[in-house]
């Protein structure tokens, strides 16, 4: 039924003060590590090499609880307040900042992780403000352009064009063009034909993923970033967001516009639980979509569609850009079993058990003989993720770029969150981000 | 009301002859066993009593206390006095979502009581199946999440069944949830759709204490069923409709888990009711302090609604009898 908050928040506390005393939760012991993560795609890989743990660390037991991305965030923030939190849980860099905040997690820094034997900037990433690691290194993931090739086929773009395509905030590029052409509408006009009905499009050049909250990972940081803007003032921990450049208004202005012009779904077709790209490629709504490499499977396995991966389009800085986002493993402070959460961690971390991970080809593992092993598994399933690896190895023509990392990470969210959506869905103004802005700013100077 | 005095009257010796009996006894035996009643009383109230102050009395005065600090559950909560209600007051966020809940009330309200009342009145006078009575209630029985979900896929703008139907029919597709109109209104009726068969059963109780041979005096009157309804019923009905009313505005104003499921708030805060403002406060942002604030601030909101209520509509008398 409806929550009355007030007696449920007071209620949990009231509950908290007077009886959750640190009782451990179940099957938590000096045997047992706890170990949460929220794909269950990753989970019989990483029970594999919890298995190959327990075998080299006799006595001591590794209990893995998946939850979806949603219930984990909710699940975990409880169990902080809860004190049922686990021993190791998977941790994202859009959370880092706030857990930094709460002081919840524990220092890594004993675990001697070197920085290089990782793809480069993933160990970085996981330092705290205050100099101590609180991650170690797991996978990473960039973005890259999924296409329906019958869809392609049709309207005359090969795999050579559509990696090869280039978009500037004027008239859109190569890329405009092409999205524009993938476009269809309900008489079997193309978008870029006279005549064309964008209010009655059968199949849009582009899915949406929404408006992209302060990140724009799967929307529209590949442009901003190849338009040469970054989120804040300093690659990590900034202390002001720049989300009232021009640079960056111009890239999202442009990037929204194509929903006008009738190319990309519009916002009203998109819904996080409903209704996301992957659906509207899936049910023939759409040509093609950004999204990032841990939805490689997902479209590998859409039934009777044929789906390729594109690079990201060229800029006007010239380069092609993509997030590079990592993936931790952290320890949380309480946790109960802290010597052999060390142990679990420091062997997640490990080559063999990254080596072990990318044999299973569904993520790419943060060591470089990890990622070759996933290309290779992914390659034995028939799935070409060059234009994955690409931006990673080649850094002549790409850049990338990671997640923004700075405190109030939750605030800015809550601001970011509405701000876009109000751009995209209702058509405000980019230059309102000037004040959303502001507020970030003034937030972060607390 | 004439009628009502002749209605039960073969009930009225018996009552009497019963009370004559037992009144002496009682007496002797209250007075006899006065503190052992006492100690009974205590340990019938005390799960109550326990539960009211556990659950409520001590959450609410804890909730208050914390309104006044900066709080995020981890670290001990830190005295900042009225800053939160400063906040809150100069919050534009807090404003709208007001206005939001507000619009949402009204809504969901005055369309649920109209069309309960409808059903319940049709039941009475139409029909006494079970079945059907049993039709009515259906909805109830889905989960608010899973009702929210469901109409989630059934509203889809791009891909769900009631928009192909609009489009099959040639007309343009309805973003329901995803438009900022739109996204109220439909949240609001599908919690119509989910709560009206219980409201509607709650009335219908109400009106099966209306006594029937009011409704067969007045048919030999001649009055028609639309008259019977504004002069009987809706008067007698009152004090019912009013206690419905003031549950199911308390209710309304507390909106939450649909609003989660199906727009989370969206799109740009269109449906940021006040309950889900102070859940993303609390257990996105970990301001617990200033979403307690906000708590204090609903309850008395509310509190002043329920009393207004109370008060306009005379619902602790009836006009029965």
């Amino acid at each position: 039924m409806r929550l009355r908050t007030l007696t449920a928040l007071a209620g949990a506390l009231a509950l908290c003060l007077t009886g959750c005393a640190r009782s451990g939760s179940a099957g938590s012991s000096s045997h047992t590590v706890t170990y949460w993560l929220w794909d269950s795609n990753q989970q019989p890989a990483y029970q594999a090499c919890a298995k190959d743990f327990e075998q080299r660390n006799p006595g001591l037991h590794v209990k893995i609880t998946q939850l979806g991305w949603d219930d984990y965030w909710t699940k975990l923030t409880a169990s902080f307040i809860a004190g049922t939190e686990p021993d190791v849980f998977t941790d994202h860099i859009q959370k880092f900042g706030q857990f930094a905040d709460l002081k919840v997690l524990e220092p890594l820094d004993d675990l001697g992780i070197d920085e290089s034997a990782y793809q480069p900037g993933l160990a970085a990433n996981w330092m705290g403000q205050d100099g101590h690691r609180y991650g170690s290194p797991k996978d990473w993931d960039t973005v890259a352009l999924f296409y329906n090739k019958k869809m392609t086929d049709a309207a005359g773009l090969t795999a050579a064009q559509l990696n090869d395509l280039a978009w500037n905030p004027g008239d859109g590029g190569s890329f405009e063009k092409a999205v524009a052409h993938l476009t269809v509408d309900r008489n079997g006009k193309r978008g870029d034909e006279p005549g064309f009905d964008k209010n009655h499009v059968k199949v849009y050049g582009l899915a949406t993923n929404g408006g992209g909250d302060g990140d724009g990972q799967t929307q529209w940081s590949t442009f901003t970033a190849s338009a040469g803007w970054s989120y804040t003032d300093k690659k990590r921990w900034g202390t002001k967001y720049k989300y009232d450049s021009p640079a960056y208004q111009s890239a999202v202005k442009w990037y929204f516009g194509l929903a006008k012009k009738g190319y990309m779904a519009p916002f009203t077709d998109y819904n996080s639980q409903s209704n996301q790209a992957n659906t509207q490629i899936a049910a023939g709504k759409a040509a093609t979509a950004f999204d990032g490499a841990w939805m490689i499977s997902t479209y590998a396995g859409f039934k009777g569609l044929d789906m390729r991966t594109a690079v990201t389009p060229e800029g006007p800085t010239g380069k092609r850009a993509t997030m590079m986002n990592g993936l931790a493993d952290s320890i949380t402070k309480n946790a109960r079993n802290k010597e052999g959460a060390r142990k679990w961690v420091k062997y997640l971390a490990s080559d063999e058990c990254q080596r072990t991970v990318g044999g299973y080809g569904i993520v790419f593992p943060a060591t470089p003989d990890g990622t070759a092993a996933a290309v290779a598994a992914y390659r034995k399933k028939g799935i070409d993720v060059t234009a994955f690896t690409e931006p990673v190895a080649d850094k002549k023509d790409f850049t990338t770029f990671s997640y923004p990392i700075t405190n109030y990470a939750a605030d800015v969210y809550a601001l970011m969150h509405p701000a876009m959506q109000d751009i995209f869905g209702n058509g405000r103004s980019v230059t309102s981000l000037d004040q959303t802005n502001d507020q970030i700013n003034l937030i972060l100077s607390q | 009301m004439t009628i009502a005095s002749s209605s039960p009257p073969s009930r009225l010796p018996l009552s009497g002859a019963e009370g004559a009996r037992t009144e002496p006894g009682t007496d002797r035996a209250s007075r006899r066993s006065n503190g052992g009643d006492g100690r009974l009383a205590a340990v019938f109230i005390a799960p109550a009593l326990i539960g009211f102050v556990v659950f409520l009395l001590w959450p609410t005065l804890r909730g208050i206390y914390l309104s006044f600090t900066r709080f995020n559950l981890l670290t001990p909560a830190e005295w900042v006095g009225f800053a939160n209600y400063d906040r809150m007051i100069h919050d534009p966020i807090f404003w709208e979502s007001l206005k939001v809940t507000v619009e949402y009330v009204v809504i969901n309200i005055g369309v649920q009581t109209v069309s309960a009342l409808a059903i319940a009145v049709l039941l009475q006078r139409l029909t006494q199946s079970p079945v059907l009575r049993g039709i009515v209630l259906t909805p109830y029985l889905m989960s608010n999440v899973v009702a929210g979900l469901v109409w989630l896929w059934i509203l889809d703008n791009q891909l769900g069944i009631g928009n192909e139907i609009i489009a099959g029919l040639g007309f343009d597709r309805v973003p329901f949830l995803a438009d900022e109109t739109w996204a109220i209104p439909t949240i609001a009726l599908i919690n119509v759709w989910r709560h009206v068969g219980y409201t509607a059963l709650l009335l219908f109780a109400g009106l099966m204490a209306i006594p029937n041979d009011m409704y067969e005096a007045a048919k030999v009157d001649g009055a028609s069923e639309w008259r019977m309804f504004w002069r009987i019923t809706m008067p007698l009905l009152r004090p019912v409709l009013a206690v419905v009313l003031i549950m199911t505005v308390i209710g309304s104003f507390q909106v939450f888990d649909t609003v989660a499921v199906t727009t989370a708030g969206g799109p740009a805060n269109a449906t940021n009711v006040l309950q889900f403002y102070i859940y993303q406060s609390a257990f996105g942002r970990f301001q617990f302090g200033y979403a307690s604030a906000m708590s204090v601030a609903l309850l008395v909101v509310l509190s002043a609604i329920t009393v207004l209520q109370y008060r306009l509509t005379r619902a602790g008398q009836t006009d029965l009898g």
